[in-house]
């Protein structure tokens, strides 16, 4: 059974390298959208709740895994709303900037 | 194809569209596609769980879901643009939670005597970690809130506490491994829930961000550890990300 767990290792540790590539070179605007975003993605622990909801035989397991599942969806469907929510306001910025420099320019047209 | 390698794959392509997304992020344009491409991974996870072999209760577990979304969605969609940062850390707190229970669970379900010594570990791990991610953010929480001070608050022999403390949990995880008791574990919980609120307490103002950054990643590695516990890569690789992106 060494194997298995040595297995599990090795998709931990490259796991490791390529969170820390992957994130290296996000830029610092997009630090709290990159929060938020990796706080959905760790939401994956659902899977793992409705595994242990689902594997349960006594009572007790079975309440543990029901708020297990609870909290998991909230994590997952809380975290990517709030994510979307944030990178909609990126994408709406530029636009306002630019709405700006027109209003402005019409300003000194007129 | 058996069933099972094909769950496995669905698993595998989800763990690739969260790398997708994590790196979407390093460009503005990209990002909400990246997003997108994450939540379908998530959906397809999620989705071909409930074909894992032999899964009960499922009728209770669309419930828990159903009351999930109900909650979750409103709060993520009606809250003001400013109390964000607080709906982050409410949210990676609850994932630390379901992390710790998922744990708990699993020590509770199988029959920890007869498990090898790495398992009951990575088990223990996982309800420390995700404990202290829990009540951790749900003291910077409170914090964001201005229900308390948002500034550090401190008592003499802090520091002290928060070590005996530490030693403490250290203490139990290792009593839980030799006697895989059920009650040291409820013990090692309530004292991980302590240290949370203790490490979390003296950090205020302008440092709370950064914790939230770091709570995350501790969830990230309570997911993880879950992930090793029940032999499930998708939680290992999608946890250990985030617990390096911290």
């Amino acid at each position: 059974m060494g194997n298995v767990l040595l297995q599990y290792l090795t998709v931990f540790i490259l796991s490791v390298f390529v969170g820390i590539e992957v994130i290296s070179r996000v830029p610092s605007v997009l630090h709290t959208p990159l929060m938020s975003g990796s706080n959905a993605i760790h939401g994956v622990i659902l899977v793992g709740a409705i595994l242990v909801m689902g594997h349960a035989t006594t009572n007790l397991e079975q309440v543990l895994g029901f708020f297990a599942v609870i909290l998991a969806t909230l994590n997952v469907v809380g975290g990517f709303a709030v994510t979307d929510r944030m990178l909609e306001m990126f994408k709406t910025k530029p636009e306002d900037k630019k709405k700006k420099v027109i209003d402005e320019t019409d300003e000194v047209i007129s | 194809m058996t069933r099972g390698t094909a769950i496995d794959l669905c698993y595998l392509v989800a763990a690739i569209t969260f790398i997708l997304a994590l790196k979407g992020l390093s460009s503005p344009k990209r990002a909400r596609a990246g997003t997108f491409v994450a939540m379908a991974g998530m959906f397809l996870a999620i989705f071909v769980t409930f074909f894992q072999p032999g899964l009960h209760h499922q009728l209770w577990i669309y419930i828990a879901m159903a009351i999930g979304v109900v909650i979750g969605l409103p709060a993520a969609r009606l809250v003001k643009m400013t109390a964000m940062p607080q709906l982050v850390a409410i949210f990676n707190g609850v994932g630390g939670g379901a992390a710790a229970l998922v744990s708990i669970t699993t020590f509770i379900g199988s029959n920890p005597k007869q498990e090898a010594t790495y398992k009951v570990l990575e088990v223990l791990i996982g309800v420390f970690i995700g404990t202290v991610s829990f009540s951790g953010s749900a003291i910077a929480f409170i914090k964001l809130q201005e229900l308390i001070t948002g500034r550090p608050i401190t008592y003499p022999g802090q520091q002290i506490v928060n070590a005996l403390l530490a030693l403490a949990a250290i203490a139990l995880i290792v009593a839980v491994l030799v006697t895989a008791s059920t009650t040291l574990l409820w013990i090692l919980l309530a004292v991980s829930f302590v240290i949370g609120i203790g490490v979390v307490l003296p950090i205020g103002g302008a440092d709370v961000p950064v914790l939230i950054s770091l709570l995350n990643s501790l969830t990230g590695l309570a997911v993880a550890a879950s992930g090793f516990t029940l032999g499930n890569n998708v939680l290992i690789v999608a946890g250990t990300l985030v617990g390096a992106s911290g």
